[in-house]
């Protein structure tokens, strides 16, 4: 294989490893725990934004430009976005699953409009650029930088996976399954499902924002327009068709799903004049989301995922 | 502050309020928070336009109605697309929820599979039509002094008027014919309405029937005020949710009420804090509903 072939390899599975990070989050909160997020994009945006603006080199007349370690950074990003998503749990936890569905997606067009109007903050609709990007120093040879980040993400997706893992099969990760399949029971335990609940949305909040954080330094610049709802419902479809509630599943999905995405959008540049591209890009979108909706009518386990059991509600 | 913002936001709260009434009657009816509502509102415009184009192309040039700028065929096309959207809703729960229902899926599949069939609908029309704006007429008009120092346009009170009228009959329809006692009697539980010999299936088609009719509506409103994209309806989505539940979830007066305290708060929020915050107003509705009064207006308790 000529170097080029593997820069691209290298390129591809490191943006589908950053894609493998929000699904393993998105799967502490709905493969877990049942808890459903429709506002997975606005906590990357958190994310991507808290380190962006914590570790970008400093600028005259502008704020955040910390020029902060890129490790300080994705901590950051990791506790902000967990304490946000905190704050939109404790608010609706206890009410109907769908309305925290709703809050979710609320709190992702608010996060989008905060993104694209705070100018002086956030860079408004151009974003922010120069964000550093690990392994800089050897960005003159393609071949060994493109190695080098996708070890670093591959290492944040391993690192990331035993925690879960463990996490899971640890008791606070059979209580979550517990209160997945019967609530009631899970009560009649003595378990607190709301912050039982609380807990694991935060969790996964966090791993969305490192996932978001990680992404945004690797690609070097992020702007709003890269956060829309097609984000969160490429992260869900990748979930789905992976499996929820299996990890393994999460790392699967985000790579079949972004090689199908790549592949697709490479097929439309092939069959489409230049002139019509643009309009071709939503015939792929809506071809995913059939297959999306086909897929949990169908196959609603996914590749390797568990059997979702819980009940129906009452009544 | 401007007393024409009350204007701006009772119109703006007319539209939420007819889009809210089909998300909260298919939420009391079949159970779950439907995300491609915004789509059916979407659909509504594009069809009034494909129909208005067809009619147009064999008709010719037609006079407005003087003092509104439509025309005799913008109006058969609105009553068209209506129709033609709430076969597009029965049609969608034929292929997508109702084997969802058949197979006893929980609420939240249900509600992602709503999620997928939004981004599908909304990339479909925008394949077919483009991004590009579309409007359904090029005439201008002069907005009319009322009282207050406030102005309307002659169309935004026709739509004021059709508002009112369309609410009035739903809320009939519901509360006085036996096929509204018997969507409020599924409502209530559809186990024991089946029992009773109510046709559940029956109820749910009417339902979508009529909230994608009650949509297209609010996609004609907002094409005729505003202007006719493919993003149009997921824009409102969220003013849809947040006066659905300020409303309270099965209560037709209730999703109209908050519709229009929805549209009233973007209309005072785009004159004091300014008009790019306007959707974030409804987040803070939403939030400030599901906090103090979870269940709403004139909801009951879950």
């Amino acid at each position: 294989m000529d170097a080029s072939l593997i820069a691209y390899l290298a390129f591809f599975l490191t943006v589908a490893l950053s894609y493998a990070v929000l699904t393993l989050g998105l799967n502490v909160q709905w493969g877990l725990t049942g808890v459903f997020n429709v506002g997975v994009a606005g906590f990357v945006l958190a994310g991507a934004y808290t380190s962006a603006l914590l570790t970008t080199p400093p600028v005259e007349g502008a704020p955040g430009g910390l020029g902060l370690p890129i490790a300080a950074g994705w901590l950051a990003a990791a506790v902000l976005t967990g304490a946000l998503s905190l704050g939109v749990g404790i608010l609706t936890m206890r009410l109907r699953s769908d309305y925290l569905a709703i809050a979710t997606f609320g709190f992702a067009v608010v996060i989008h409009l905060a993104a694209l109007n705070l100018e002086g903050l956030t860079g408004g609709p151009f974003g922010i650029s120069f964000i550093p990007r690990p392994f800089a120093s050897l960005a003159g040879n393609g071949l060994a930088f493109g190695l080098a980040n996708l070890a670093l993400m591959a290492a944040l997706v391993a690192a990331l996976w035993l925690v879960l893992e463990r996490l899971k099969r640890a008791p606070w990760g059979r209580v979550l399954r517990a209160i997945r399949e019967d609530e009631d029971a899970a009560r009649s335990l003595g378990k607190n499902a709301v912050r039982f609940r609380l807990q694991a949305f935060a969790l996964g909040g966090a791993v969305m924002g490192l996932g978001g954080a990680a992404s945004a330094h690797f690609i070097g610049f992020i702007a709003p327009q890269n956060y829309l709802p097609i984000l969160t419902f490429q992260v869900w479809a990748m979930l789905i068709v992976g499996g929820s509630g299996s990890n393994l599943g999460a790392v699967l999905g985000a790579v079949l799903v972004w090689g199908i995405w790549a592949a697709s959008g490479a097929a439309v540049d092939l069959a489409f004049p230049p002139g019509a591209q643009a309009r071709a890009a939503s015939l792929q979108i809506v071809l995913i989301g059939v297959s999306l909706c086909a897929i949990l009518l169908a196959r609603p386990r996914g590749l390797v995922g568990q059997r979702f059991r819980r009940k129906p509600p009452q009544g | 502050m401007n007393p024409q913002a009350l204007i701006d936001g009772l119109i703006a709260g007319a539209m939420i309020g007819l889009g809210a009434i089909g998300v909260t009657l298919t939420y009391a009816i079949l159970r779950f928070a439907n995300f491609a509502h915004g789509e059916f509102i979407t659909t509504g415009a594009y069809l009034s336009l494909a129909i208005a184009g067809a009619l147009a192309a064999t008709l010719g040039a037609v006079a407005p109605l003087s003092p509104f700028s439509i025309t005799w065929v913008l109006v058969l096309a609105f009553a068209g697309a209506m129709a033609g959207t709430g076969l597009v809703a029965i049609l969608l729960d034929l292929a997508l929820f109702r084997p969802l229902r058949r197979r006893g899926a929980s609420v939240i599949i249900t509600v992602i599979a709503s999620f997928g069939a939004s981004l599908a609908l909304r990339s479909l029309i925008e394949f077919v039509f483009t991004a590009k704006p579309a409007y359904f007429t090029r005439e201008l008009q002069i907005a009319m002094p009322l009282f207050g120092g406030m102005r309307a346009t002659p169309d935004q009170l026709l739509i004021l008027g059709l508002t009112v009228v369309l609410v009035v009959a739903t809320h009939l329809l519901l509360t006085r014919s036996d096929a509204g006692r018997a969507m409020r009697a599924v409502a209530e539980d559809p186990a024991l309405a089946k029992v009773c010999g109510i046709d559940v299936e029956r109820v749910v088609r009417l339902t979508w029937l009529l909230g994608g009719a009650l949509a297209a509506a609010a996609g004609i409103s907002a094409g005729l005020l505003v202007q006719v994209r493919p993003t149009m309806g997921f824009d409102l989505l969220l003013p849809l949710f947040a006066a659905a539940i300020l409303g309270g979830i099965g209560s037709v007066p209730g999703a109209m009420l908050g519709g229009l305290v929805v549209g009233l708060c973007e209309a005072m929020a785009a004159q004091t804090v300014g008009a790019e915050w306007r959707a974030a107003v409804s987040f803070v509705v939403l939030i400030a509903v599901l906090a103090l009064r979870p269940r709403g207006l004139f909801g009951v308790r879950a």
